[in-house]
């Protein structure tokens, strides 16, 4: 089945989202849509699966104009999506999510599950999915929901399948998996369009590539264009990839955690006996997974787990125990890893933003009344030094992009004299450019003296800007490695492995194409 | 509830906890809260249309409810005229003289009396400035306070007893009744905070509860020989000291009190507390984002039980105003339903101070003005809680009166922004 976009057009009020878009999917072609959060491809998306309504332009499925009045339109037409966030009930089965929606029935109007699993199987033998029908899906591991999602599109006969930055929640190995389905969707004839910003995964599997900046197409690349070349014409300017920076000079220890762990209020251990240092002038990143403990971590650290036993010592003063006030009174700056429900207030200034932790302190608090004036140069002084783009100070947090958002954050969170430092996934669903002036931001951060703790996902991030990585996995931290360990072995140890086990099995199994270590200025192999 | 839950298990890929949260997007937060804030936050446009809403509704039913309008209809289309004629005569009867009754009227004997009506109003706005006060700060901090009933009576009862039951100098008097009534209000509301911050009780049960035990309380204490009047036998406390009492504004024969002018300070000093002072800010972020102000370090729990502090005490100053400055006596009933109306008040006055004086005075010409339109115009009183009651059930359903009325949805800036992005 070929798809077309011709002239798209979305306006909302006075912003174009979608300006003119064309775009051509062929059949068995794996069309990837790159850019930047707010480009607007999430936009287009919605417009094809039939949420919006475009204000111009037509959508031809085989050379015919259809329109779509919702997603249900779409499907009919065979049209799938995989939404970034699974559309799955967690406490049905496999079966009874791939019905749902359009649940076979027998006489009388009972539900006719076993058509539904003959279904699930069919399509997940074909593929090599290997999906129990049965299984719940709170029992399931992120790949295999996604994996679920897929088979819901195709039982309702996909020929198109929009995956939504799919590899946003995977492990690099469940990445690996994800591609190879997706090489095998493309030899059965599915097209599929790929939405993402991550560049290596972009060359790895694509067979074309749309580059979309604000809301316009600005041109088209092939696979073999280089990460550099596909990120600038993306932001629209020339990037540096990677972070530039000197060796770390760290200092005496400045972080003792020992023993540190958390019991959750079902009683398993999320975290469990966590001990390691940090030193002046050095970042150390912890990776990991989703969900293994990391979140807890850091915020066992900011005192915001009263359940936490062991020890936090910064530089000889014991934090476990104290309230976050306390804490962060101490001299720990902290950007949590979701900046819009613990970071930022939406209905807040920018300016009331910035003194969420400091407005009952002085400069800004004169007895028991704010200074509105110190609160506003304060705002205009950091929304220079940290490049926040904003109309005014008194634009809204939810008036700003993810990016200022964060900016924000890490303005408020250094505008403190600190010791220790976290930062939570500072990265997530950040554009290029402003990835790179948050990278350079914690970088100057070590530089100053300071500990610094990266946690995040994105094992990029945690390559560029590690000087030593503690992986962690299931609640405790399974090994500490230097900076330079290739991402076969992270990613193993990710998965569980410890070190001297990922070593040997990633000695096994050389360098995965869409894996590859990205040793400066070699070209990737692409198969 | 200031708990957070923790990730519920370390296995990657469970949905639940482990789920990565929407970066760009605004996260969704508790729906009661969204509610709230969505109230807190609709727009004067939307506040005026839905009083104008009610009041056209009212109207139909005001028809409705006509004989004579019930008589023409028979032959509407015989003679049509006199169908649209009777349904004139109706409203405009009623809502002729429920001004009259509230505002001017024009057709009393004296000058004085032509605008007595006005001050009336006024008098009946006290305790629900008041009240309305106090719940604005709770709505504004997150707290679904429903309790304003319970605080007015112990605000009521507590100056009520300090005003019949000591001999003091006048201003001594007076003042030390009015704090009396503040204070028990503010530990009545402070229960409820307590029980919330300390063991995350439910906010809302728990003072609707407090309201079922404060009306009883009043009740056994007016059976007790400490508040009971001696010689009497129904459940009345003796009369005020004169010295306890709020003086008239404008002699004695308007019942305007002092009490107004003590509320409008109110409405200026909790301005000052929400927008200016750094206990506000505390207060207002957590009511748009307790997580974030927990994260920067406030003591949510603490903000709880002050928020309920403050909102407690005026509250109570809403029962000090009936008691000290209308009733001059302590009876069941003393607080009507100046609690539950105070609900209305504040979200009709989206929770700011000035607006809920708007919106108190605006109830006050309603409850003064109805007596006088049940009895010119043969309207049921009950049709100013219908009034009351459509607009409280239009402020909650912004999107409706914006339909009715096709405006504009607002915030569309920030929704389109969240829209395009990722």
């Amino acid at each position: 089945m070929k798809l077309e976009l011709r002239g798209i057009t979305k306006i909302f009020g006075s912003l174009v989202a979608n300006d003119h878009i064309d775009l051509v999917v062929e059949e068995g072609e794996i069309h990837a849509l790159l850019g930047e959060n707010g480009a607007g491809k999430s936009t287009l998306m919605n417009v094809l699966y039939g949420f919006y309504d475009p204000d111009d332009g037509e959508i031809l499925v085989d050379d015919v104009p259809r329109t779509f009045t919702g997603p249900g339109d779409a499907m009919a037409a065979g049209i799938g999506m995989v939404h970034q966030h699974f559309m799955l009930v967690p406490v049905f089965t496999v079966a009874e999510n791939v019905a749902l929606g359009h649940e076979p029935v027998k006489g009388g109007g009972i539900l006719d599950l076993k058509v539904a699993r003959a279904r699930v199987r069919e399509i997940s033998e074909r593929f090599g999915f290997d999906i129990d029908p049965d299984a719940l899906i709170e029992d399931l591991p992120v790949g295999a929901q996604q994996r679920v999602e897929i088979i819901k599109a195709l039982s309702r006969d996909a020929q198109v399948l929009i995956l939504d930055e799919p590899t946003a929640v995977l492990t690099p190995q469940e990445t690996d998996e994800l591609i190879e389905i997706m090489r095998e969707l493309r030899a059965a004839g599915t097209s599929i369009v790929f939405i993402t910003h991550k560049l290596r995964e972009v060359r790895a599997v694509a067979d074309r590539i749309t580059v979309i900046r604000r809301g316009k197409v600005v041109g088209t690349a092939s696979p073999q264009s280089s990460e550099k070349e596909l990120a600038s014409a993306m932001v629209g300017r020339s990037v540096s990839l990677g972070v530039e920076k000197a060796p770390a000079k760290p200092s005496d220890v400045r972080l003792q955690v020992r023993d540190l762990a958390v019991t959750n209020a079902a009683g398993a251990k999320a975290l469990d006996s966590v001990s390691f240092d940090v030193a002046g002038g050095e970042i150390l990143a912890i990776a990991g997974v989703q969900g293994n403990g990391q979140t807890e971590l850091a915020e066992a650290i900011l005192g915001m787990q009263p359940r936490a036993t062991g020890s936090v010592r910064l530089g000889g003063t014991e934090l476990v125990g104290r309230s976050i006030r306390q804490v962060l009174d101490a001299g720990v700056g902290f950007v949590p890893e979701d900046r819009s429900k613990d970071g930022i207030i939406a209905s807040f200034s920018i300016e009331e933003n910035l003194i969420l932790d400091l407005h009952d302190r002085a400069p800004f608090a004169k007895g028991p009344m704010i200074d509105r004036r110190v609160v506003a140069e304060n705002a205009e002084r950091q929304i220079e030094q940290f490049d926040v783009r904003a109309r005014s100070a008194q634009d809204l947090g939810s008036q700003l992009s993810g990016g200022n958002q964060q900016k924000l954050v890490l303005a408020r969170e250094m505008s403190r004299p600190l010791e220790l430092f976290i930062a939570s996934q500072p990265t997530r669903g950040l554009d290029v450019g402003s990835i790179e002036f948050v990278h350079k931001r914690i970088v100057a951060e070590r530089d100053a003296g300071t500990a610094v703790i990266i946690v995040s996902t994105e094992l990029d991030e945690v390559l560029d800007l590690a000087d030593r990585i503690a992986v962690m996995y299931r609640g405790q931290i399974i090994g500490v490695v230097p900076a330079g360990t290739s991402r076969d072995v992270l990613g193993l140890m990710m998965a569980g492995l410890p070190l001297a086990a990922a070593q040997t099995e990633a000695a096994k199994h050389p360098t995965h194409p869409a894996d590859a270590g990205r040793p400066a200025g070699t070209p990737e192999v692409l198969s | 509830m200031t708990d957070r839950q923790p990730g519920t298990s370390t296995a990657p890929g469970t949905t639940k906890g482990s789920e990565p949260r929407d970066p760009s997007g605004t996260a969704e937060p508790n729906r009661g809260r969204t509610l709230l804030r969505d109230i807190a936050e609709s727009t004067g446009a939307v506040v005026t249309l839905a009083v104008l809403a009610a009041l056209a509704l009212a109207a139909v039913l005001i028809a409705a409810a006509n004989p004579e309008v019930q008589r023409t209809a028979s032959y509407v289309f015989a003679r049509p005229s006199d169908f649209l004629t009777a349904v004139w005569e109706a409203v405009w009867s009623a809502y002729s003289s429920l001004f009259r009754g509230a505002v001017f009227d024009p057709q009393a004997s004296t000058t004085e009396r032509m605008f007595r009506p006005l001050t009336e109003t006024l008098t009946a706005s006290v305790p629900l400035i008041f009240a309305g006060l106090g719940l604005g700060i709770g709505f504004r901090s997150g707290l679904f306070n429903i309790g304003a009933q319970g605080q007015v009576v112990l605000g009521a009862v507590v100056s009520a007893y300090v005003g019949f039951a000591f001999q003091l100098p006048a201003l001594l008097h007076v003042t030390l009744a009015v704090l009396g009534g503040l204070m028990a209000g503010a530990l009545w509301a402070g229960i409820a905070g307590a029980l919330k911050a300390r063991f995350g009780a439910n906010e809302v049960i728990v003072t609707i509860m407090l309201n079922s035990i404060a009306v009883l309380l009043m009740s056994y204490l007016l059976s007790t020989t400490a508040f009971k009047r001696p010689g009497s036998n129904n459940p009345i406390s003796p009369m005020l000291d004169e010295s306890a009492m709020f003086v008239p504004l404008l002699g004695d024969s308007f019942r305007l009190h002092a009490g107004w002018l003590l509320a409008l300070a109110a409405a200026v000093g909790t301005w000052w507390l929400m927008e200016r002072s750094t206990w506000g800010f505390k207060f207002r972020a957590v009511g748009a984002n307790a997580d974030a102000a927990r994260t920067a370090g406030t003591s949510v729990r603490a903000v709880y039980v002050w928020v309920m502090l403050v909102a407690g005490g005026l509250a109570g100053l809403g029962g000090v105003s009936q008691v000290l400055g209308t009733e001059g006596v302590l009876q069941e009933g003393v607080a009507g339903s100046i609690g539950f109306d105070a609900i209305t008040v504040a979200l009709l006055g989206r929770s700011r101070p000035l607006g809920t004086v708007l919106a108190a005075t605006l109830f006050g010409a309603l409850r003064a003005g109805s007596p006088l339109m049940q009895t010119v115009s043969g309207t049921p009183i009950d049709i100013v809680l219908v009034v009351q009651a459509v607009i409280v059930l239009l402020i909650a359903a912004p999107p409706l009166v914006r339909s009715m009325f096709r405006l504009p949805a607002p915030g569309s800036g920030s929704r389109l922004a969240k829209e395009v992005a990722a």
